[in-house]
Order: structure tokens, then C-alpha cells, then sequence
């Protein structure tokens, strides 16, 4: 092993292509891993943000959040259901809204809510919103009155919350009869009866597992539909379809990284089996042998990670906003993880080959 | 006891429908602190005859002493082990570990047998020390002359304080000048130590080194 660091430290010319494939490969997974989560989380964090972990939906809606519709006597059924312990409305439209200031139309999705969640505190007074900070960044400023969809309702802008967006949209939050309001003015075929909601946010009561209480109110209530937080966000229209894509995309990009440590591997062994024939002979162990493979293979995996996410932020630092990358400290773990795990199989592919170099080779032939 | 005994050995090689002996029933028998010169043209059986006598090949038939281990039945992780314990090897052209420093090369072989440390680390100064290189234990094998390489080699054979060395044309890649001095510092560094030594050598010029000249010609040994 210690000979496998020395040559490292000694030799780094001999594993510098390795090592810039490898660092191309990071920059390019770091990247389509930003942007998938950045899509992902564009289009989810108002959902995440839900304390809630049962999402219950209209029967006839298919899991679809503009299509959803209960009534205050569905909600009352649902509040019955044993284990269920509060129950909120939630509604959602999207609505240009323009302000003073702000030369362009924004888009905003526009959420009636009923109780404070993880990132949005109480609803504000009736007439006033929470706005996510992503309006601020626009010009919008706290204290000013803005108007939403073509008749311009009016809403003052309580303040600001951060990471709630959907559907890549900055979310605006307010309290039922405000979203009424604005939508009666825009939309009058969306706005909702007193008490009804487009979908209903339900938490159990304490040790109460939210996939059995989704369970339990779709057998229960048979008007609705109940999925829990996680199966409502990948619901969404797109979401899961954009997973599957980026997640296939990576995979690949993985396993075109265990092929590039595989070839530069077998490549350096080739170029190397004087040397292991020597080790050999003098009693090195073809494990000790693979053992300072996979340490090397290891160590150039590390220093390709390191380059490759200081490239990478360094690209993210002049990505314009407008696209969505989000480069997080959990997808940089799978990175690193997955690419160790990749470097360890691809030089794992030479330890055949040392196994097979003879130590009397060392020995010249007479 | 013999610190080299071969016993009738023969080795051969599948080529095909024909068999090719390498080594035709050799017996040879080295003293404790003897040294032997084991002379041949080119494709005689010297290269077999020392990778069996250091564990590096099996024999096909007859048994392999070197000490107390009769060798002639290890399996390879047994010959791994025995490689590193109790042979040093010197081979032509040094063969040493071109990004290791001649003190690490050294210290290589002792790290495999367990030799760690300070102890170690001082040997492998004291040898090289012997060896005329107090000023180059810090240089890599690309910073040494050919003849200071096979010293290192040298040093590295004998960090081990092996039963046995085995030296494969350790003068084949020097002038007849640096190889004179080679062959001369090899005879002292072994009789010094009572150490047991076979020296494969093609140029005659070096065998009056040696206690003793054995031929060896179509895989066998004169008698």
C-alpha cells in the first residue's frame, strides 16, 4: 500500500489521463445531478414544505391537484378516519401578477393554505400573502400591493418566505378567502365553496405511519383518494417521468466512469507487469498487489471529485439563474460514494491480471 | 546442513506434442557460506535452475532444500512467503523500483517480512552504507549509475538476512571494470555474512570470485 501511495505521489503523470477522464465524468454527473435536482426541487419545495405526510385527493382526479375538488362533508369525513389527527385545506392556480417597479408579467402559484407549514408561517390578514423570496430577487418589495391575473386583484405583500416553488414557479401564499377572491376575479370557474378545498393535507396522530393512514382513508372514504407526501410530489405531472430520465442519464455516466478506471487500469498494469513480476519475486503478494490497485484507484477517484466539484461550482457560479441547477451536499455524497464504489470494480477488472503475472519473469532469460 | 540441496530435479515445459526439458535431473548441493558460480551458454537451464532454488518456479519432479524448508511441495502463497523470509534475489539490470529512493527499496522487502521501523530503517542505512551509497540513500534508481544500481540490488537482496541469495547476471549490464568490483563486493558481503550464494553468470572472467564453478549445458550439471 505503501508503495502503491509513492507511486502516486512520485509518478502523477502516469495517472493524470485517468484522472482528467475521471474529473470530466464528475463535473458532468455533478451538473446533471444539479440540474435534476433543481427541476426536482423547482417544481416541489412548496409540496416539501407540508408538515403534513397524507396528501388526500378527489377520487375522479386521478392525483391531479387542479382537477381535485372536496367538499366540507368529505373533509368531515376524512377528519372521522381513526388516526387522523388534523386536517387542512389546500388550493393551488397559477396567476400572472404584476407590480410597480417590475417591468415583466411573473408567474406565481398561488396556494390558499390554512395553517403555518415547515417554511410558511400562519396565513397573513385577509388581502396580504406571503411571497417567496424569488419575487424579491424580481424588484417586488414587502409593504407594496400587487395585482394578480388580468382584472389586477389586488394583494398586499406580507413579507417574504424562502424555498417554496412549483412547477418552477414562485409560490404565493394567503388565506383562503383572499385566494377566493383573486380567483372569483380571474378564474370564476376555479374558485371553491365555502369550507372545500382542491386537496386536503392530513396529519396522523402521534406513531401513526402515513402510508397506513393513506390506507386507511382511501378504504374508508370512498369519494377520495389518499397518497402519502412523497407519492404526491412524484405525481405531480412530469416529476417522475424527469427522474427516470436524469436517474437513467447518471447511471449511464457511472457506469462509463467504471469503464474508464477499467481500461486505464488494465492499460497501467499492462505497462506495469516488470514491475509486479519484480514485487512478486521478492514476496509481494498478488493481494498486497491489488490492494495497492484499489487504494490508487480509490485516491484518484477522491482527486477527481475534488477537482471536478471545484469545476463544477465554479460553472455553477456563472449558470445564469434563469436555469434551474441546484447543487446539493446529498447528491455530491451519492457522487463521491458511487464513483468510489465505480473506481473499486473498475481496477478490481486488473486484479485478474496480476493474479496471472508470473514472479519469474523478473528473471532474465538464459 | 546444505543451505542449498536440489535433489534430481527435473523441469519441463508442454510445447504442443513435444516436451521441453529445461533442467535434466540436476542435483546440486551449496554449503552454508559457500559461494557457487553456476556457468552455461545462453537457453542451458542457469534461469531454471535459479527461479526453482528460489521458489519462483516448481519443479516438475526431485525436491528443493533451502535450509530447513524443503520448498519442492509449497503451494504459491507458501512460496510468497518463502520468497520474502528466507531468498534474496539480484537481478540482471537491478530491476529496482524505479519511484522508490535506494534507502526505500531497501526498506520495501524489509516492510514485506515485518522488518518495520527504526531497527529496519537503520539496516537498510548500515547496508547501503556497506555498500559504498551513504550519499545516496535518498536518490531514485534514475539518479544512480548502472553499478550503483547493483548495489542497491545488492542491499535489497541481503536486507532480509536471507539463508540464500541468488544472483542472476548481476555483472551482465556493467563494464568488465564495474563488474570486477560488483563481483568483488558480492563475495565479501556474503562471506562476511556466511551467507549461501548462487551466482548465474555467462562471463567466465568473473568465476574466479566464486568458491566453486559448476556448468551446467542442455539442462544438465557437470559433474
Amino acid at each position: 500500500m505503501k508503495t502503491a501511495w509513492k507511486e502516486l505521489i512520485r509518478k502523477p503523470a502516469r495517472f493524470l489521463t485517468a484522472g482528467g477522464a475521471l474529473t470530466l465524468i464528475v463535473v458532468l454527473i455533478l451538473l446533471l445531478g444539479g440540474l435534476l435536482d433543481g427541476l426536482f426541487l423547482g417544481a416541489t419545495r412548496a409540496l416539501d414544505a407540508q408538515s403534513a405526510g397524507v396528501f388526500v385527493f378527489s377520487r375522479e382526479a386521478n392525483d391531479s391537484f387542479f382537477r381535485s375538488r372536496i367538499d366540507a362533508p368529505t373533509r368531515e369525513q376524512v377528519a372521522d378516519v381513526p388516526g387522523a389527527d388534523t386536517v387542512t385545506g389546500l388550493s393551488v392556480v397559477q396567476q400572472p401578477i404584476r407590480a410597480a417597479g417590475v417591468d415583466e408579467v411573473l408567474d406565481a402559484a398561488m396556494f390558499a393554505y390554512e395553517a403555518p407549514n415547515e417554511r410558511v408561517p400562519a396565513p397573513p390578514a385577509t388581502g396580504e400573502a406571503w411571497f417567496d423570496r424569488s419575487f424579491a430577487d424580481e424588484g417586488i418589495e414587502a409593504g407594496e400591493t400587487v395585482g394578480f391575473g388580468s382584472s389586477r386583484t389586488e394583494v398586499r405583500v406580507a413579507g417574504f418566505v424562502d424555498g417554496t416553488t412549483f412547477q418552477l414557479q414562485g409560490a404565493v401564499w394567503m388565506d383562503p378567502e383572499t385566494w377566493n377572491t383573486v380567483v372569483g376575479e380571474n378564474l370564476p370557474a376555479a374558485t371553491l365553496g365555502r369550507g372545500a378545498s382542491q386537496v386536503l393535507l392530513v396529519t396522523g396522530d402521534a406513531g401513526v405511519d402515513a402510508g397506513s393512514l393513506a390506507r386507511d382513508i382511501d378504504g374508508l372514504v370512498p369519494e377520495v383518494s389518499a397518497l402519502t407526501k412523497q407519492d404526491a410530489i412524484l405525481g405531480l405531472p412530469g416529476v417522475s417521468d424527469q427522474q427516470s430520465i436524469f436517474v437513467a442519464i447518471i447511471t449511464v455516466t457511472f457506469v462509463v466512469a467504471g469503464l474508464v478506471v477499467a481500461l486505464f487500469f488494465a492499460l497501467l498494469t499492462l505497462e506495469r507487469v516488470g514491475l509486479f513480476g519484480v514485487l512478486k519475486a521478492v514476496g509481494t503478494s498478488s493481494r498486497s498487489i491489488a490492494a495497492g490497485l484499489s487504494l490508487q484507484a480509490v485516491l484518484i477517484a477522491l482527486g477527481s471529485f475534488l477537482v471536478g466539484g471545484a469545476i463544477t461550482l465554479g460553472l455553477a457560479a456563472v449558470i445564469p439563474n434563469s436555469i434551474p441547477l441546484d447543487l446539493e451536499i446529498r447528491r455530491a455524497v451519492i457522487t463521491i460514494v458511487g464513483l468510489i464504489v465505480t473506481a473499486l470494480i473498475g481496477s478490481a477488472i486488473s486484479f485478474r491480471r496480476v493474479v496471472r503475472i508470473d514472479p519469474a519473469t523478473a528473471v532474465g532469460g538464459s | 546442513m546444505p543451505a542449498l540441496t536440489l535433489h534430481d530435479v527435473r523441469k519441463t515445459y508442454g510445447l504442443g506434442d513435444t516436451e521441453v526439458v529445461a533442467l535434466d535431473h540436476a542435483s546440486l548441493d551449496v554449503a552454508g557460506d559457500e559461494m557457487v558460480a553456476l556457468v552455461g551458454p545462453s537457453g542451458s537451464g542457469k534461469t531454471t535452475l535459479l527461479s526453482i532454488a528460489g521458489g519462483l518456479l516448481a519443479p516438475t519432479e526431485g525436491t528443493v532444500r533451502v535450509g530447513s524448508h524443503e520448498i519442492s511441495g509449497y503451494g504459491r502463497t507458501q512460496l510468497t512467503r518463502f520468497r520474502r523470509e528466507f531468498v534474496g534475489f539480484v537481478f540482471q539490470g537491478a530491476n529496482l523500483v524505479p519511484f522508490l529512493t535506494a534507502k526505500e527499496n531497501l526498506l520495501v522487502v524489509g516492510d514485506l517480512a515485518g522488518n518495520t521501523g527504526r531497527s529496519a530503517e537503520q539496516r537498510a542505512l548500515g547496508l547501503l552504507e556497506e555498500l559504498g551509497l551513504a550519499h545516496r540513500v535518498d536518490n531514485l534508481p534514475g539518479q544512480l549509475s548502472g553499478g550503483e544500481r547493483q548495489r542497491v540490488a545488492i542491499g535489497r537482496a541481503l536486507m532480509n538476512e536471507p539463508e540464500l541469495v541468488l544472483f542472476d547476471e548481476p555483472t551482465s549490464a556493467l563494464d568488465s571494470k564495474l563488474g570486477e568490483q560488483v563481483m568483488e563486493l558480492i563475495r565479501d558481503e556474503v562471506k562476511g555474512r556466511g551467507t549461501a550464494a548462487v551466482v548465474v553468470t555467462h562471463d567466465t572472467r568473473m568465476t574466479h570470485y566464486a568458491d566453486r564453478v559448476v556448468e551446467i549445458s542442455d539442462g544438465r550439471l557437470a559433474a
